[in-house]
């Protein structure tokens, strides 16, 4: 059988860098294809080309053992190549039939598009109502009607970027379950990620890129994830390091029955939250996305005000009714999930967006004026040390990658030595090098006195990072416990919905 | 009876224009476009429809040029805001201080030279009685409007074309990654809406003054904006809004003429009454979220596929 494509020496130049240089690889009938790589090492202008949106400077494609130009995305269709995008292009405002109707070739009438729609849906287990308004989805659901759309036209390569980035563990199973099902019916696909438990799960070939080439094709069942991330950032990976005999001072933060009210009918309220983090710990909060750690977030941070000026303490001094300035005057900072829009500001720059958090803790703001002289140095000082990729303090957030404003937000924080941190997801859709980074700031920020809470699904990041984890649940927070003492099993329970502290408790230590 | 028989002619015919160029609109909106021009282009479309039928007396001639008129001054319009990306409410609100002053001027030499009015579509004997005049006792654009209502309903609820107009003013970015021409889509839209706002401006000499006066539109084409969002971008409910705001035009009329009851309110108010009607509403609106949860996403924002 002919291999379904094969790239021949594919070279693409923009201007200042090499984006692919002299790439080939292939993929067989079947096959689910790993292309790995950090951000930046040339994924998606690979795939880009692949699907006809930009053409090759150089090399070749064959499709089925035939050399093809594809001149445009329509052409690749034609060939039988879907693409799942990692920014879907839906229209919340109109139904899933409308929006799959918009993306089809083909003129079919509404009544037989359904048909076909509910019939692939059936097939496949991607359960959806055709009449349903896109704004009324979750990001799972969403991402559901771009396969369906793909797999409308019988696709015989299927190209997925980044699928589960916005899924949570449980969407991610189904997901892997519908591409194993379209790979043994002979559908090839090419998966874009940079999460290696997940291409070890799923893939029987990984294909490695760093800047802009190729390093290597691969079986990842036979590699370990550590070995593959070596070979994407092409560096020993580094461990975190701990000064060794660390011990943890006296109780910085403390909180007490920590409660929020319901925001809207699909929020998840914190439900009396208690943890006590000391000078020098990190806390980890584990917990499957949805089950209240926005509201806890929002909550320690002040974006949601407490009744109780006692529910959160530092040093003894009650924070629980000041706002999110009056909690960073008294060293509490914080990071949300949500990078672009809540964390920053995308159409301002980088300058301005420091002045937004840092402005009391740094003097950046006298007497109501912007000291942009002191926000540019201390930008250019969160640039230089976590290695954000921008062109300066006065670039957009906008223009930045996810993982680069990732770091910059992170810097941001962290540069300002608060006494707590709390941070969302501090490594979401960050590559392995920027994520070690990352984790190594915040030991770092740890063994120099602060208490550090990180709320993330991610299981195996905060087992490396914290001295301490709990699990949120609905909104309730197990007991807490020293992280050697845990085993994963303990905590995939605990996630799996047994409720209440004293409940957990007993969980955890039958 | 024959009073109110009177109101409803005089209503329909205040209506009509307005109707007419609020369905125009109403397409560009739900492209995502939001053109503030549409007063500058009624009036150009006054003009041309003027000088249409005092050249050649042909009143379907007229509205033609109406809409020619109308569409290409519209496209001075697409050029800037499409081609050019500026800003679309600075130059929505140009283009209508242009068509006022454009007008003026072409209209100059036409000043003291009266036309004749268009003559209702069906012959008169149908509209003898009372009744029958509120149904048959209308020119040709009354007839049009109600067309349009339901041929625009039509285009954006049921055909491919529509459902690809709408994706543009939800999404300019999706449409166009898609591989739709979101430029191409809002430059069709919006020589639509010229075209519709060209002929509502040739129906005031045709249908209601048959004489030039410079800015003859009197405000209709802002009434015409205010009443797309009025009717939550639903052309039935256009058509209900365009003909409650005729009611109110034509009770301004009576008040003026001092005619009985409705002398007691001054006519100023009733004058007043459509746009506090509009203000009223828009506050509706906004507080009701599902309502305006209907606005076109991109409505008013430049395209710009780069970023």
């Amino acid at each position: 059988m002919p291999l379904r494509l094969q790239l021949t020496g594919i070279t693409k130049r923009f201007p200042g860098v090499l984006a692919n240089d002299n790439v080939t690889f292939s993929v067989k009938p079947g096959e689910i294809h790993a292309l790995l790589g950090e951000n930046g090492a040339g994924k998606s202008t690979l795939v880009k080309m692949i699907y006809g949106i930009m053409q090759p400077d150089a090399g070749e494609i064959a499709w089925d053992g035939e050399p093809v130009v594809v001149a445009s995305p329509k052409a690749a269709r034609k060939l039988g190549v879907g693409m799942v995008f990692q920014h879907f292009s839906l229209f919340e405002a109109l139904t899933v039939l409308e929006n799959i109707a918009l993306g089809m070739d083909a003129k079919i009438p509404a009544r037989e598009l359904e048909a076909r729609i509910r019939a692939v849906m059936s097939q496949y287990g991607l359960l959806l109502d055709p009449h349903r308004t896109v704004a009324t989805l979750s990001v799972g659901e969403r991402q559901r009607i771009e396969i369906v759309r793909a797999l409308l036209l019988d696709p015989k390569l299927l190209i997925m970027d980044e699928p589960t980035s916005v899924l949570t563990p449980q969407e991610v199973e189904q997901l892997f379950t519908v591409l194993r099902t379209l790979a043994a019916q002979g559908c090839s696909i090419l998966y874009i990620s940079h999460k290696l438990h997940e291409i070890k799960a799923l893939c029987d070939t990984a294909t490695i890129l760093r800047g802009g080439r190729l390093v290597d094709t691969c079986d990842p069942k036979q590699e370990t994830s550590r070995s593959m991330a070596e070979k994407m950032i092409g560096a020993g990976l580094k461990d975190i390091v701990r000064q060794p005999g660390r011990s943890m001072g006296l109780p910085k933060l403390v909180v007490s029955r920590l409660s929020t009210r319901k925001a809207g009918h699909f929020d998840v309220a914190v439900d009396s939250v208690s943890l006590t983090v000391r000078a020098g710990e990190i806390f980890g909060i584990a917990g499957v996305a949805g089950n209240g750690q926005n509201a806890l977030l929002d909550a320690l941070s002040g974006e949601i005000i407490s009744d109780d000026k006692d529910a959160i303490t530092i040093d003894g001094y009650p924070l629980g009714l000041l706002d999110t300035t009056g909690r960073r005057k008294y060293g509490l900072c914080a990071v949300p999930e949500e990078r672009n829009g809540h964390a920053a500001v995308g159409d301002f720059t980088l300058s301005d967006n420091s002045v937004l958090t840092a402005r009391d803790r740094l003097g950046m703001v006298v007497l109501g004026l912007i000291n942009s002289g002191a926000a540019k140095t201390y930008t250019g000082k969160v640039i230089a040390d976590f290695a954000v990729k921008a062109l300066g303090p006065g670039s957009t957030a906008g223009s930045l990658s996810g993982g680069n404003l990732q770091k910059y937000i992170m810097g941001r924080e962290i540069l300002q030595k608060p006494s707590v941190l709390v941070v969302s997801q501090p490594t979401w859709g960050v590559d392995a090098g920027a994520a070690a980074a990352i984790h190594q700031a915040l030991v770092d920020l740890a063994a120099a006195g602060s208490a550090i809470v990180v709320i993330s699904q991610d299981l195996d990041e905060l087992l490396a990072l914290c001295d301490t984890l709990a699990v949120i649940n609905l909104g309730r927070l197990s007991g807490a416990r020293p992280v050697g003492e845990v085993s994963v099993e303990e905590i995939g329970l605990l996630m799996g919905g047994v409720h209440g502290t004293t409940e957990a408790r007993d969980a955890v230590s039958a | 009876m024959d009073i109110y028989i009177a109101i409803i002619v005089t209503l329909v015919g205040a209506a009509s224009p307005i109707l007419i160029a609020a369905l125009g609109e109403l397409v560009v909106e739900k492209a995502g476009v939001l053109n503030l021009g549409v007063e500058g282009m009624m009036l150009v479309g006054a003009i041309a429809g003027f000088a249409g039928q005092y050249y050649t007396g042909n009143p379907y001639f007229a509205l033609l040029c109406g809409a020619f008129a109308g569409a290409a001054t519209s496209l001075i319009f697409g050029f800037l805001t499409l081609s050019l990306s500026a800003n679309q409410t600075a130059t929505g609100l140009a283009l209508t201080i242009f068509g006022t002053g454009f007008s003026a001027l072409a209209g100059a030499p036409f000043s003291a030279r009266p036309i004749e009015l268009m003559r209702p579509l069906f012959p008169l004997e149908l509209a003898t009685h009372p009744i029958l005049r509120v149904i048959f006792g209308y020119a040709a654009p009354v007839y049009f409007s109600f067309i349009m209502v339901f041929a625009v309903w039509y285009f954006l609820k049921k055909t491919r074309a529509g459902l690809i107009l709408r994706a543009v003013g939800e999404n300019d970015l999706s449409a166009h990654s898609i591989g739709y021409s979101v430029i191409g889509v809002r430059y069709a839209a919006v020589l639509f809406g010229g075209a519709m706002a060209g002929i509502a401006g040739a129906c005031f000499p045709l249908l209601l003054t048959p004489q030039w006066a410079e800015r003859m539109t009197a405000g209709r084409g802002w009434i015409a904006v205010a009443l797309v969002v009025f009717a939550s971008w639903r052309p039935f409910r256009l058509l209900a809004g365009a003909y409650l705001f005729g009611l109110v035009m034509t009770m301004e009329l009576y008040a003026k003429a001092g005619g009985g009851p409705l002398s007691v309110i001054p006519s100023e108010l009733w004058a007043a009454l459509p746009y506090l009607a509009t203000i009223v509403v828009l506050v509706l609106i906004s507080i009701r979220r599902d309502a305006s949860s209907n606005a076109p996403a991109c409505l008013g924002r430049p395209f710009l596929p780069s970023n």
